[in-house]
């Protein structure tokens, strides 16, 4: 039987069309852009940064680009599964600040009592640790059970966390101590194989979101859910338990991020993590995940996250335009990038 | 004054798939023409660039002997051109009068004037029989009013030519009635009318002549008088299909497989009992609103239910989700294909094995052996796609419905309810549910068909429950099925 003409598309041209369908050559290029526009925006800004400063390209330089993304990449790859889910979290800033005081007090409150500092330091880890999932969980209980919307709930906790910070820091910072910060700083600055620790950490996370993503159950019903809710319930899809995880797996990424952000600078104070949620929503949404949930792609994710360090960093290299406008060029190619993108619904 | 209209080859392609080869006739002005042709057959396509929401890639048609193409909905419906849609174009969160007046809306100076919107909107309200305020919010509104609601949409509009694309697929026989006198009014006052239904009785009632498609092409038109249903469906489908249903054959004697006693949903169904044994159809009679989806939405732990005693296989459960109900071998498929029948955003193979996902994961998703079974299916059910790597939204009516019965089937269900399982269908496709709904009875399976088809229930089901306004009101044998009986229960005039 010859492929029978499928029936009128309600919305124009399918937009599943793989490549061995054969579509007009424009559209194809058009959709290979689509595909791959972040990835090729981040190699024309590296060539325009390479040639405005050759300081640039240097190992040096990329491998402090790259380190100072981790914090935020690995809250965006977490990010991503909440917003395919049809999610947001709006808390994720003061919730890094919060953990990462919450992890110094403890580790300076028992390092006193406990003979070895490896244990503070893995302690706070752990403890840094369970403190995202719980935040996580409290977060999907909300939304779930409460059945409060995710922007309102993150909205009210975004204040509350930041507000439990700087009652605990009075005001002012929290700071580790030195013997415990000695054994930590290797965290962030130590190296293996040539590369800081907080890219290993980011490479691994991505790596892991991809695959939970793509090949696993959780990862497909967490596709089923942004892209219809009502769908995938009456599939006997448990969508409470696979929103709630989301949140979790956010909350534990928050984690992760602020056990490699405490031992750079040794301190949290109100200022900790501020605006990181916005960075962590624009990598997600520049690296081609559709706010409305549905799909997404973790290295599209990674790679937003990289780019809006790389515009950053050759602000600073460079003296055409001032650094104090580089929100507004992370904005100007937030809005591009959307731009391109809309023609996929 | 009447619109004659006249296709002159119209051709129109989405990318490279051309769904229209070259239509040409005419429609005479005040008449009611039926518009016949399987899903996919390019009617849907068709209305859509006369009423200006495609244009023709090539061709064009004229409207009372000037040509025309229209490039939106608005420039047509100034030459009086309004299409109904099949499906819903209402803004949920907007009351009744503001979705008639949607774009068109009266003005007192600067300000909306709302009371002479409600008052027009309420006449037209009152003519397609829709009861409610017209500052109803349409999200409080059932299936079957918000279709009223476009229908007074298009009344109000003063259509001179009106295109109804299915228009009764969720009408109950009483507001299918008072739509075809509204057609005869409307035909009357001279105006000309389109109408598209896959349901050939209706056809046979109110139009004055059909033209067929099949396949993008026009085949052939005849005045209706002349034509019997049979000949109508031979031609859509373009081969003999004389015998619709399998022929019944009877379960065997089995202790039953799910029994429901007293079962109350409150504000839908109220101390429902009834049970389904192995290889029986079980059908549900009822008008919209009778309460039927409600009653297994309920039972499956989607509405809260507030008394009843399930038993599955003769043990007592506890169903709290459509997880629990698979688990214990029962699926539910809805009568809302795309609302909660299938991701159309996701592909053919996402949609096929959500169900079954454990089957596919070890630990990590095998996509391969998903491509396999989706390809396995594809067959089984006869879903035509031209590439397994389309999205479900690429597929017609029909073979989305055939591939979520194949998702839901998947899972390997031992009771299975269909809620409205042809529901927008074409006949061939039709034709093919119905015999795998047989087959699945004939595999021992328990199959529950809810359906406002009455013609369908009495093809197919051995026993018939029909209810009324959340209530059994009887259960009807095989032999007891007619459609006055069923009618005749479902309206309380028994």
């Amino acid at each position: 039987m010859p492929p029978a003409p499928t029936s009128a598309p309600v919305s124009g041209p399918s937009p599943g069309q793989t490549p061995g369908q054969s579509p007009a050559g424009a559209s194809r290029l058009a959709q290979l852009v689509q595909q791959i526009g972040p990835l090729l925006g981040l190699v024309l800004l590296c060539i325009a940064g390479t040639v405005l400063n050759p300081d640039f390209a240097t190992t040096d330089n990329i491998l402090n680009v790259l380190t100072r993304t981790a914090f935020i990449g690995i809250i965006a790859v977490g990010m991503t599964f909440v917003i395919i889910s049809g999610g947001i979290d709006l808390s994720v800033g003061s919730m890094a600040a919060l953990i990462a005081g919450s992890m110094i007090l403890l580790m300076n409150t028992i390092s006193g009592s406990l003979g070895s500092p490896y244990l503070v330091v893995g302690i706070g880890i752990a403890f840094a640790l369970l403190l995202g999932a719980l935040f996580g969980l409290a977060h999907g209980l909300l939304i779930t059970k409460g059945r409060i919307e995710p922007f309102i709930v993150t909205l009210g906790t975004l204040g509350i966390f930041r507000a439990y910070l700087t009652y605990f820091a009075n005001g002012g910072a929290i700071t580790l101590d030195n013997a415990v910060s000695d054994i930590y700083s290797p965290v962030y600055y130590g190296s293996v194989l040539g590369l800081p620790i907080p890219i290993w950490v980011l490479l691994l996370m991505a790596v892991a979101g991809g695959v939970v993503l793509n090949r696993t159950r959780y990862g497909r019903y967490v596709q089923a859910i942004g892209s219809n809710e009502q769908v995938a319930r009456y599939a006997a899809v448990e969508v409470d338990r696979i929103k709630i995880l989301t949140y979790v797996v956010l909350g534990l990424c928050v984690g992760v991020a602020t056990v490699l952000y405490v031992p750079r600078l040794g301190s949290a104070s109100p200022t900790t993590g501020l605006l990181w949620e916005l960075e962590a929503i624009a990598s997600v949404i520049v690296g081609g995940t559709a706010l409305k949930g549905g799909e997404g792609k973790i290295a599209g994710t990674v790679i937003g996250a990289i780019l809006l360090s790389v515009i950053s960093n050759i602000l600073n290299l460079t003296s055409i335009i001032s650094v104090y406008l580089n929100a507004a060029v992370q904005g100007v190619v937030i809005i591009i990038v959307a731009f391109l993108q809309r023609s996929r619904r | 004054m009447s619109l004659a209209v006249e296709f002159r080859s119209i051709s129109k392609s989405f990318g490279l798939v051309e769904v229209l080869h070259g239509v040409s006739f005419a429609l005479q002005p005040g008449r009611v023409v039926g518009l016949l042709g399987e899903n996919g057959a390019g009617k849907s396509t068709l209305v859509k660039i006369l009423s200006g929401y495609e244009q023709a890639s090539e061709g064009d048609f004229t409207i009372n002997g000037v040509a025309h193409r229209f490039a939106n909905s608005r420039e047509a419906e100034r030459e009086g051109v309004v299409l109904i849609h099949q499906e819903f174009n209402l803004a949920e969160d907007l009351t009744i009068a503001q979705n008639i007046f949607l774009g068109h809306e009266r003005l007192n100076g600067w300000l909306l004037d709302d009371r002479s919107m409600n008052a027009a909107a309420l006449e037209a309200m009152q003519k397609v029989g829709l009861a409610a305020s017209p500052e109803t919010k349409v999200r409080k509104l059932i299936v079957a009013e918000k279709q009223l609601v476009e229908i007074a949409k298009a009344v109000s509009r003063n259509a001179r030519l009106l295109v109804m694309d299915e228009p009764t697929a969720t009408l109950t026989p009483t507001e299918t009635e008072r739509l075809f006198v509204l057609i005869a009014q409307l035909k009357a006052q001279g105006v000309s009318i389109i109408y598209i239904s896959h349901k050939l009785d209706e056809v046979e009632r109110v139009t004055d002549e059909v033209v067929v498609m099949r396949d993008g092409r026009f085949i052939a038109r005849a005045p209706t008088c002349e034509t019997t249903r049979q000949q109508m469906a031979n031609l859509m489908v373009g081969r003999d299909v004389s015998d619709m249903y399998p022929p019944k054959e009877l379960p065997p004697v089995a202790a039953p497989m799910l029994k429901v006693s007293g079962l109350t949903v409150p504000g839908w169904a109220y101390d429902v009992n009834f049970e389904v044994r192995p290889g029986e159809i079980l059908g549900f009679a009822g008008l919209v609103g009778a309460g039927r989806t409600e009653l297994f939405e309920g039972l499956l732990g989607l509405r809260p239910r507030s008394a009843g005693l399930i038993e599955i296989g003769g043990h007592a459960v506890d169903l709290r989700s459509p997880r629990q109900g698979v688990r214990q071998g029962l699926a539910y498929l809805s009568e809302d294909r795309k609302g909660k029948g299938l991701h159309v955003r996701l592909g053919l193979r996402e949609n096929l094995t959500l169900l079954t996902l454990e089957r596919y994961a070890h630990p990590l998703l095998d996509p391969r052996a998903e491509r396999d079974a989706l390809r396995e299916k594809v067959d089984e059910f006869g879903i035509r796609t031209g590439d397994l790597n389309n999205r479900a939204a690429s597929l017609s009516g029909g073979n989305q419905q055939k591939l979520a019965l194949a998702k839901f089937l998947h899972a390997d269900p031992k009771i299975i309810v269909l809620d409205e399982p042809t529901r927008g269908v074409d006949v061939g496709a039709k034709r093919d549910i119905y015999f795998l709904i047989q087959r699945l009875a004939r595999e021992g399976r328990g199959v529950v068909v809810v359906s406002s088809e009455l013609v369908e229930l009495i093809g197919l089901c051995h026993r018939v429950v029909v209810m009324r306004a959340g209530r059994v009101q009887t259960t009807l044998t095989a032999d007891q099925l007619t459609e006055e009986e069923l009618i005749a229960h479902a309206t309380g005039t028994h």
